[in-house]
């Protein structure tokens, strides 16, 4: 069953990229999850949708983009959305959360916009959904080892300042750690690890797969270590057991990862009700 | 460095501060003397909140100067010296997977800075700051299963492990049991006069800080009263009247008993201090 994964290249770079987003999505997804940012990486997802249909209908008139994986405009997008969250955040200061529903529905308008204006583009946009057990390249492959890379570097040189922000946030500033310069690189971290993880799990269900791992992790765990350790077994399993089912059955891999998800936090839930 | 031997650990000089053009603080003068507990006391809404976040740097002043060790507060870096105890610290998200351990870690960061990462030493900093507090058998324990004292203890933990000159408390006592009350009190005292911090303690509740503190002053907008303890005791009536407009008598009475068995502790501070 799981030998088929290595019978066939493109198969193999899906695995890898699996395990890779498996690691990348909880472990981001801790700090997202504590700091209360949940929604915004529902937010950004989103707007990554609008960058992935403006790359398709620009690929439709020239080549350059023809040729280029609209996971990176994608990207684009959502870095630069997450920085319009951070200046509409700081421009209503006293209602925070509605920076969130305006660049989500934005996100989608412009994106269903791009989408119509190229006749749609079915197949495709059903696999930038839900995500997809083919669609990893050898180049794509690598640019998702890469920034894995980066990102994972960052969390754990960064990784004392992101927590102690997300704990006592005027504690962390007042013993001068560089709030703002640390919460923009946080969510452009964010969109990369939404770009990275689309391409496997899909757009709209990106942001379960770096929350719900969190969310049975917190139960589990009795510290901060030990929840990005449970939270990264979750994530894995899911992704590994998603991808497997997912390909022979075939279904949507996106689908699948978020059901194993979703499992696996009812046991926790259920198991950890009783104490 | 010229920073090392301040003459006050802390000084306001004619400090203005209004928001949107309600004053909530006018001329404000101030100083700290190193080794002394001061006693900040005033009702809702006095402004000591306010006076908190501009002596930390979050807030500037409209008018005057505040110093820090003899530095301006706006170029102040050495933060690792100053430990803030904040009234929010008790209403943190208690859900927050950490540990005691891995909180009182935290008052290291500053201190450590970075691209660095807490070394053996460091480490053990910590474990001697939560044994200072008392908190030694819960190390490991999660933060959010302790109760409102213990939580109080361990945030002291955190702001003392930098092993700082000063430490400011707001509030320390809101939600804290009356028993554990007195002995968060004398372990404060410990630390003001073995450990030679200075400390700054924000209150409403002037009847129990005042067994314990060197110094009191007295918030309303403006500073009412400025100076040590004794003087404030024999002003007390008038300095109450002056602050809350009639004498806050709830308070008076809690304080009443006690008033007398230690009022020879006074005078022993007194010595020491002075």
């Amino acid at each position: 069953m799981i030998e088929v994964f290595f019978q066939y290249d493109f198969l193999r770079y899906s695995l890898f990229t699996g395990l890779l987003i498996g690691l990348l999505a909880p472990l981001i997804g801790v700090f997202i999850v504590v700091r209360r940012l949940s929604l915004m990486a529902d937010a950004l997802s989103h707007i990554t949708l609008t960058g992935i249909a403006f790359s398709l209908l620009l690929g439709r008139h020239i080549n350059f983009f023809a040729g280029m994986n609209p996971v990176y405009m994608g990207m684009i997008f959502a870095v630069s959305g997450s920085v319009m969250i951070e200046k509409l955040r700081h421009t209503y200061r006293f209602y925070k959360e509605l920076a969130i529903p305006i660049i989500l529905s934005a996100g989608i308008g412009i994106g269903v916009v791009f989408i119509s204006l190229a006749d749609g583009f079915t197949t495709d946009l059903f696999s930038y959904l839900f995500g997809s057990v083919v669609a990893i390249s050898r180049t794509d492959f690598i640019v998702v080892l890469l920034l894995t890379s980066v990102v994972a570097i960052l969390l754990f040189l960064f990784y004392k300042e992101l927590f102690f922000l997300s704990f006592d946030e005027e504690q962390a500033v007042i013993s001068g750690i560089p709030r703002r310069s640390l919460h923009l690189m946080f969510i452009v971290i964010v969109a990369v690890v939404i770009g990275l993880s689309m391409q496997i799990v899909g757009i709209l269900l990106v942001s379960a797969l770096m929350t719900l791992p969190v969310a049975a992790a917190m139960r589990l765990a009795g510290s901060f270590k030990q929840m990005f350790l449970y939270a990264v077994i979750i994530g894995e399993v899911s992704v590994l057991s998603g991808l497997f089912t997912a390909f022979h059955m075939d279904l949507a891999p996106g689908g699948m990862i978020v059901v194993i998800n979703v499992v696996i936090l009812l046991f926790v839930l259920a198991f950890t009700s009783k104490k | 460095m010229q920073t090392n031997n301040p003459s006050h650990i802390l000084e306001m000089d004619n400090v203005h501060f209004s928001y949107a053009h309600q004053p909530v603080l006018e001329d404000i003068n101030m100083k700290v003397s190193p080794g002394s507990f001061l006693g900040l006391v005033g009702p809702n809404g006095s402004g000591k909140s306010t006076l908190m976040k501009l002596l930390l740097g979050l807030l500037t002043a409209d008018r005057g100067d505040v110093k820090l060790f003899g530095e301006p507060v706006k170029s102040f870096k050495q933060w690792s010296k100053v430990g803030f105890v904040s009234q929010k610290a008790n209403s943190f998200n208690s859900g927050f997977p950490a540990t005691v351990f891995e909180v009182v870690s935290m008052g290291m960061y500053g201190k450590v800075g970075l691209f660095r990462f807490l070394k053996k030493h460091h480490k053990q900093k910590v474990r001697e700051a939560i044994a200072q507090v008392g908190m030694e058998e819960y190390m490991y324990q999660n933060i959010g299963k302790l109760s409102g004292g213990q939580q109080q203890r361990v945030f002291i933990a955190r702001a003392l492990v930098s092993e700082p000159d000063l430490l400011i408390l707001d509030e320390p006592t809101v939600g804290v049991d009356a028993q554990s009350v007195t002995n968060f009190y004398e372990m404060l005292k410990e630390l003001n006069v073995h450990k030679g911090i200075t400390l700054i303690l924000v209150t409403h509740d002037i009847g129990a800080m005042s067994d314990y503190v060197t110094d009191v002053a007295c918030l309303n907008k403006c500073i009412h009263f400025h100076g040590n303890k004794e003087t404030f005791e024999a002003n007390r009536e008038e300095m109450m009247t002056a602050m809350y407009g009639h004498d806050v008598s709830v308070i008076e009475h809690n304080h009443a008993h006690d008033h007398h068995d230690h009022s020879h502790d006074h005078d022993d501070l007194a010595g020491t201090r002075s």
